[in-house]
């Protein structure tokens, strides 16, 4: 009986996992997904920082590569100051060549990334967190040891020409969090590649 | 050496057959394309040239624009390429997939201003379809078949 509803308790979860979706205010989920370096990296091992940025990100999309190295510089520029970023790559490598491990290897040290690069290997993860499109930003808050969704969407708004943005959502939403307010707009729209997923 | 020009200029006018201007339209235009209210059933595409499910699904829309003739159906491709890439990558797809529907591409990056606008439930991945005339809509976020993309069409239609 103990087994029968714990295998039901465990195909609840999973179906929930793969319905779920999160918006500013709902609690972060936790991860325990490959680096490109081989250990393991999860949520957990952040909480001692004052936030997390997570991008979806991956290897082809012009959106991705656009915004690339806006997001090294976002690393560089707030992980010292407690938000670093974590990227994970939702592709199914099977749909897309481009993004298996060992091409995210190649990447990650053509470009040398100065964070982690995850591979989303199920696809869970992304589907938890409601990501549709590369790249899609979960700024994360550690509220007292519980990291909650502050902000949901782009890095700014315009993908083609970095020296032509006129508003830096995400930034804006990091600077809000570190003066101890909330994000607005907490959750922006952005044209992007859909998620190549196997279902 | 006739014949090499007369060959030169038959392969530039059948290039030329397909190669079209696109005009480029801005938020406002966005935002009148999509608000139309008269007989017409529109078939509007969002796509891009890199977006490979867009790719696949391409010839389908192009078929219904070609079998739509003088009827009351419109098919508009809305591309999402960067302005930049316009002469250099959305010109040369069109003419290599012989594509004649009516082209459009989106100048105003700020996408967050205008993908509401389209539809509310569109997060802004592509492809993305939106099926409509002055009684009905359909707005669709991902790849079509080419049967979904007729079934949902005749939808519209009946």
């Amino acid at each position: 009986m103990k087994k029968l509803t714990l295998s039901l308790l465990t195909a609840f979860i999973a179906v929930v996992m793969m319905y779920a979706e999160v918006n500013p205010g709902d609690n972060a989920i936790e991860f325990s997904l490959t680096n490109v370096d081989g250990t393991t990296v999860s949520l957990s091992d952040y909480s001692n920082e004052k936030g997390v940025i997570l991008v979806f990100t991956c290897n082809p999309c012009p959106f991705a590569k656009a915004y690339e190295q806006r997001i090294i510089q976002l690393h560089e520029n707030y992980a010292g100051q407690g938000f670093p970023v974590v990227a994970i790559n939702p592709n199914d490598d099977k749909l897309s060549p481009e993004d298996t491990f060992e091409n995210m290897k190649t990447r990650a040290n053509d470009k040398s990334y100065p964070f982690p690069y995850l591979k989303d290997e199920t696809q869970d993860i992304y589907q938890a967190y409601g990501a549709t499109r590369t790249p899609h930003i979960f700024l994360l808050n550690n509220e007292g040891g519980q990291f909650k969704v502050a902000y949901v969407g782009a890095i700014d708004d315009n993908a083609m020409d970095a020296s032509q943005v006129s508003q830096r959502y995400l930034e804006n939403a990091i600077r809000a969090l570190l003066t101890g307010e909330q994000p607005e707009p907490a959750l922006t729209k952005a044209i992007g590649c859909s998620i190549k997923s196997k279902a | 050496m006739r014949k090499a020009v007369l060959l030169i200029s038959l392969i530039t006018w059948m290039g030329s057959l397909y190669s079209q201007v696109i005009p480029d339209i801005d938020r406002e235009g966005i935002s009148e394309l999509i608000q139309k209210s008269n007989d017409t059933t529109y078939v509007i595409n969002f796509w891009a040239t890199w977006c490979s499910p867009c790719v696949k699904e391409i010839g389908y829309f192009e078929e219904l624009h070609r079998q739509s003739g003088t009827s009351k159906l419109q098919v508009i491709l809305v591309s999402l390429d960067f302005p930049n890439q316009k002469e250099r990558r959305v010109v040369p797809f069109l003419e290599e997939k012989e594509i004649s529907a009516p082209v459009k591409l989106v100048t105003d990056l700020n996408y967050n201003e205008w993908i509401n606008l389209v539809d509310p439930s569109w997060s802004g991945a592509l492809p993305a379809t939106l099926i409509f005339n002055s009684d009905k809509r359909i707005f669709l976020e991902k790849e079509l078949t080419k049967s979904e993309l007729n079934e949902h069409v005749n939808q519209i239609l009946n």
